[in-house]
């Protein structure tokens, strides 16, 4: 292939290029903040808590926060394709109800009705998906839509109040672990699955083509079209895998939390400002996978604090209020001067 | 002769209030749904209500026209549920069972809303912070505030105050009354001020808005502000009808996502710059006339959520379509 | 090699530059020693403007000279960061767009700033709406706003009550133009005005700026139409990197010597030699009676080795033709054969499979993706279209290699191509299209907005793609680079193709045809 030539010579300087490993690092790093934000959390736990830092304990506070933590991983691929998704509550909350009322105890119905629910997850995914790119709905309203939808059907089905219970086979998945696993205590199946979820997403979105064409899509969604990206099946890949998070996030709530119709209320909201503490913007087109697991573990934390505090349970969520704000208004701060 | 008093101008209004198409669309789906509801109640000897339907409304009815300010603008309040809170348990407080407080508290209560309003605004336009997460950070401000001081009923309201839930001017509930008249000033301001006119740039491009000299900022705060007023409004309207105020009256009511669904099913588009109140009116009664059937026809109210659920999908649905052929 | 032919400046225009009547010399508006810089980059160090009353003042200068950058600051969007603006002899500091409109300062952008969903009436008088007390006076308004139509001869074509999203391209910028007059602007700025309008609506333009003249109205007109330029300025200022480089009378100075201005070295030719009748060899790409909702008896052949230029008036279809090649909006009728198949594409995707590569009019909406680097849009087109079939052998893009093959400056392939100028945006866009191997390159409009050097540079690549056995299809509105650059000329008028060209046609020969022989007033 031959040089540019009829051009007086300005003299063409190469491009330099960082190694692929600094690459890949810095894509995912994307933002600071919330790293330091969350190490203040957590040596302030620590502070509070001296026994904080011993792994058995550590590792139940991830226990809590790992159905958050792989909500918001889900939910990331949403907000970078530019789009919302405000379903996942009510899937949390229909997975719970449905899964204690179709097991009704019975341990052999476990791994069936968990295979519905999967089912039932993907089929949510496809409908957010295919009613915002086909019927050019926004995601704000269809999403509302469904969950609306859900909440009305599911609590319609068992009319009003939860029947069954959710056998131990199933509940062991958010509450227990393996046991005697040298210098951790009991290592939480819930961990197991966040870290397999964090590695897979991360995975999805920053190494393969499919997360590139995530942040075309939500980048420049008409530029993206033109190259060839299928921007409605991007988009509907990206709902799908958020309700599939939905369902992973509802099976281990519900292992140690009642099963109530209000199970999964107010997830939805919590899975999005994690996203955005961790530097994802809800317009689309930026975010990264490590700082928004980052970001939901950070909520989790502040909860732990005030609880250990001592603050009145209603002023979590001023303090939460306020720490969304500030944490988005900084970045914000950032993002502007870089301009 | 003035500028509106003129006949021809009223042609012209009307024509342009329900001249785009949009409006009247959601005109005929409104009528629509009345004879199909009603005929079915009244095929099952039920009650038509439709009093009852319409001080259903006022409450979403008041903090929706707020909301479709807010929309038209491009930007979003999702704290409006616990503002109608803390408005209904302050004013509740300032009361204080002295109808003698009445006044001042309502003013007070006011000025504290649009103090909210004018925050939420200044929040997202000085700090650009998106308003999704800006509304959401006051909301649960308010909601941590409001439940640490109370937990119950507060405060008391004086007899003197409730007409406005209960009473009749000719027949028709105060109620009503201030539902209209805030439908009506919405549609004015937004129609025959600047303020109203450059809410719709700003919606539609803020960059362009403010190229040609409209102070974006300014005209944001002031829709968060009209937005906040009337959840004010609709919680004074609530315990006008309650002896005391509680915390809860406004996320019970599912003010917050129920306002922005009436909005959009009255073909205001989400990301602004296109629709109005009359519009947000059609919407509003049109969820009350489906709440009122599914309660006399004794169809369980879970259902109705799924209905409401699909009719505000379809309704968006149908309205990108428009959108999509008519502008290129 | 071929020299830059003096027949290019517009014929429409008799008058010579200068001759309309000015009374004064005197300065209305004067920079001085500004300096702007952002982060990364110095736009403007040390840049002196003088503009007179009444004068039409042209910018020229590459894309990334600061022309823009100086014209926001001019207008108020920016703020110089050192530097004295003057106006009318005292000094002023503009805050905001809207002070400097109040001071009689208008701008009107390259892109337009419309609001689609308002009227003609509600987008001129944004911000200013007149008011009876407290109410916006809409009926005043549209009286003022068909007041402008009518001076502007568009009074039949354009309503006050119109909906701005519904006009045509050339519809809208008259409105930009009316609003930027109903300002009472002492000075308006005028960026690449022209860049969609047909010649009898440029010389409306042009008519109406100089009856402005008159009334003391002064001009700063950004333009890369040497032609245009040359035709309407009485003084032109060069920017090249930030500075300015020198101030001409426009009657006492030639094309070239303002080219070498800009890029600082004498240019004795533009364009690279056409190809050679062995260069030429299969059609690639062959359309008979391809029709849809905007075209019709679209016969076209593209072979390999070849540039096919396609001209033609705004809204003949050239852009239609395009996109119903690329499967954007595909033909309904008549056949399409890529290197001898039959292809019907309804995709862009399958479009790119089969090896078209689409160079957009407009890259910054639909070309790249700003927030990304230049490496993920370099390879944004190769991830998505899968390996099968004819892409399994494709091999892998080298970016490093595809920048220098393009010339491509840049910070580092992870820096975000919104950070580039126009050119460097371009070539991104290019490389993109080069790592999915196409052997059809459709480009429209390839140099909309580029500065003359980097304009070169894509010529020269442009050419040396179809040496290497590419089939180009090129879009342009710039007559020169029509004739300069194509093989053979297609010219489209209506939906449809009027009629084809040999090379080195004249630009008389080449409107003829666009416009239908009645509508050409030229001297020949």
């Amino acid at each position: 292939m031959s040089t540019v030539t009829g051009i007086p010579p300005k003299g063409y300087q190469a491009i330099p290029d960082d190694s692929p490993a600094r690459r890949v690092l810095r894509g995912m790093l994307v933002t600071a903040p919330i790293f330091i934000v969350l190490a203040i959390l957590l040596v302030w736990i620590t502070i509070e808590n001296p026994n904080f830092t011993d792994p058995p304990i550590f590792l139940l506070f991830l226990r809590r926060a790992a159905p958050l933590m792989i909500l918001a991983a889900g939910q990331l691929f949403v907000i970078i394709s530019g789009e919302f998704d405000l379903s996942v509550g009510a899937i949390i909350t229909t997975v719970v109800i449905v899964a204690a009322r179709l097991t009704n105890g019975d341990p052999d119905r476990t791994w069936p009705v968990i295979a519905l629910l999967f089912a039932g997850g993907i089929v949510v995914g496809l409908a957010n998906g295919l009613i915002t790119t086909r019927l050019g709905v926004p995601s704000f309203i269809t999403t509302l839509g469904t969950m609306l939808m859900l909440n009305g059907a599911t609590l319609w089905w068992i009319g009003g109040t939860p029947k069954g219970s959710l056998p131990d086979n199933f509940r062991q998945w958010g509450r227990l672990g393996i046991d005697d696993v040298p210098w951790l205590g009991q290592l939480p199946y819930s961990v197991i699955a966040l870290v397999i979820v964090g590695a897979f997403g991360t995975w999805l979105l920053h190494g393969t083509s499919y997360g590139k064409q995530v942040f075309a899509t939500g980048g420049n969604p008409r530029a993206a079209w033109l190259s060839g990206v299928d921007v409605p099946r991007v988009r509907t890949v990206a709902f799908v895998l958020s309700a599939i998070s939905a369902v992973i996030a509802g099976i281990l709530l519900g292992g140690f939390t009642g099963v109530s119709p209000s199970a999964g209320e107010g997830y939805e909201f919590q899975a999005i400002s994690a996203v955005v503490l961790g530097g994802a913007v809800l317009g689309g087109g930026r975010g990264a996978m490590i700082p928004a697991l980052a970001g939901a573990m950070t909520l989790e934390a502040l909860f732990t604090l005030l609880n250990l505090l001592g603050l009145p349970q209603p002023l979590r969520y001023s303090v939460q209020g306020v720490i969304i704000i500030i944490a988005v208004g900084i970045a914000a701060f950032r993002g502007r001067k870089t301009r | 002769m003035s500028a509106i008093a003129s006949p021809r101008n009223a042609v012209v209004a009307a024509r342009a209030a329900f001249g785009t198409s949009s409006t009247g669309q959601i005109y005929g789906v409104l009528v629509l749904v009345l004879v199909v509801t009603w005929s079915l109640i009244l095929a099952t000897g039920g009650n038509i209500n439709l009093t009852n339907t319409l001080v259903r409304s006022v409450a979403l009815g008041i903090v929706a026209v707020g909301q479709t300010f807010v929309i038209l603008g491009g930007s979003l309040d999702l704290s409006v549920a616990y503002q109608v809170s803390v408005t209904a348990v302050v004013a509740s407080v300032l009361m204080d069972g002295d109808p003698g407080n009445i006044w001042w508290s309502v003013l007070a209560v006011i000025a504290l809303g649009a103090a909210i309003g004018a925050i939420n605004g200044i929040i997202i336009t000085a700090i650009h912070i998106n308003a999704f997460i800006a509304t959401l950070g006051t909301s649960l401000i308010l909601r941590g505030a409001l439940n640490a001081t109370f937990d119950n009923y507060a405060g008391e309201v004086p007899d003197e105050f409730q007409p406005l839930g209960y009473s009749r001017f000719l027949g028709i509930p105060y109620s009503v009354l201030l539902l209209l008249a805030i439908v009506a000033t919405g549609w004015w301001i937004l129609r025959y001020t600047r303020f109203g006119h450059h809410l719709y740039a700003v919606g539609a491009s803020e960059e362009t808005a403010r190229l040609s000299g409209v102070r974006s900022g300014r005209v944001l705060i002031g829709a968060h502000t009209i937005c906040s007023i009337t959840a004010t409004l609709t919680g004074l309207f609530i315990i006008s009808r309650l002896s005391a105020g509680a915390p809860w009256v406004g996320p019970d009511g599912n003010y917050d996502l129920e306002s922005i669904a009436a909005v959009v099913l009255g073909g205001t588009a989400l990301s602004g710059g296109r629709g109005g109140v009359l519009g947000t009116f059609a919407g509003v009664l049109i969820l009350a006339l489906l709440d009122n059937a599914f309660n006399q026809l004794q169809i369980n109210t879970f259902l109705k959520d799924v209905v409401r659920g699909v009719i505000i999908i379809a309704a968006v649905a149908i309205y990108a379509l428009r959108q999509r052929r008519d502008v290129r | 090699m071929r020299g830059v032919r003096d027949g290019m400046t517009d014929p429409t225009t008799s008058q010579t530059a200068g001759a309309v009547g000015l009374d004064s010399d005197r300065p209305i508006l004067r920079l001085s020693r500004i300096n702007k810089g952002f982060p990364g980059v110095k736009a403007l160090t040390d840049v002196d403007l003088e503009i007179r009353v009444g004068e039409v003042h042209a910018l020229m200068g590459e894309n990334g000279a600061g022309k823009s950058t100086l014209m926001k600051i001019v207008a108020g969007v920016y703020q110089p960061d050192s530097g004295t603006i003057t106006l009318d002899g005292e000094p002023v500091h503009f805050a905001h767009p809207r002070e400097a409109q109040e001071r009689g300062i208008s701008i009107i952008h390259q892109e337009f700033n419309l609001l689609p969903e308002r009227t003609v009436a509600q987008n001129i008088f944004l911000g200013r709406e007149p008011k009876r007390g407290w109410i916006v006076d809409s009926r005043e308004m549209e009286r003022r706003t068909s007041e402008i139509l009518t001076a502007l001869g568009v009074e039949r074509s354009i309503s006050p009550r119109a909906m701005v999203g519904r006009l045509s391209v050339a519809q809208q910028q008259t409105v930009e133009i009316a609003k930027a007059l109903s300002f009472d602007a002492r000075i308006v700025v005028m960026d690449e005005p022209t860049a969609s309008l047909s010649p009898a609506e440029v010389d409306a333009l042009f008519s109406r700026i100089r009856a402005l003249q008159e009334r003391g109205i002064a001009f700063i007109y950004i333009s890369h139409r040497i032609d245009e330029v040359m035709a309407l300025s009485q003084r032109i200022t060069v920017l090249k990197d930030g500075r300015n480089v020198g101030t001409v009378t426009t009657a006492d100075t030639t094309a070239s010597q303002l080219v070498s201005m800009m890029v600082g070295r004498e240019l004795s030719s533009y364009y690279p030699p056409y190809a050679s009748p062995e260069e030429i060899g299969e059609p690639v790409l062959e359309i008979v009676d391809g029709g849809n909702e905007r075209l019709r008896d679209i016969d076209l052949t593209v072979r390999r080795g070849e540039v096919v230029g396609i001209a033609g008036l705004e809204g003949a279809g050239r852009t239609e033709l395009a996109r119903a090649i690329f499967g954007v909006d595909p033909f309904t009728t008549g056949t399409m054969r890529l290197e001898g198949d039959t292809v019907h594409f309804t995709h862009p995707r399958q479009a790119i499979r089969a090896g078209i590569g689409f160079l957009t009019e407009d890259r910054k909406v639909e070309g790249l993706v700003l927030p990304q680097s230049i490496r993920d849009n370099n390879l944004l087109a190769w991830r998505s279209i899968g390996r099968s079939g004819r892409l399994r052998n494709l091999p892998p893009p080298d970016p490093a290699d595809q920048a220098r093959r393009v010339d491509l400056r840049a910070a580092g392939f992870d820096q975000e191509v919104r950070f580039l100028s126009g050119g460097n945006q371009q070539k991104v866009v290019l490389m993109k299209w080069l790592s999915t191997g196409a052997r059809l390159f459709i480009f429209d409009e390839p140099t909309r907005g580029i500065d003359v050097g980097a304009k070169a540079g894509i010529h020269e690549l442009i050419r040396e793609l179809a040496r290497a056995g590419a089939a180009i299809l090129m879009i342009s509105s710039e007559l020169p680079e029509v004739i300069g650059m194509s093989d053979r000329i297609v010219v489209m008028r209506n939906g449809t193709i009027a009629g084809e060209l040999p090379r080195e046609s004249t630009e008389t020969e080449i409107m003829a045809l666009a416009a239908g022989e009645a509508d050409v007033k030229v001297a020949s």
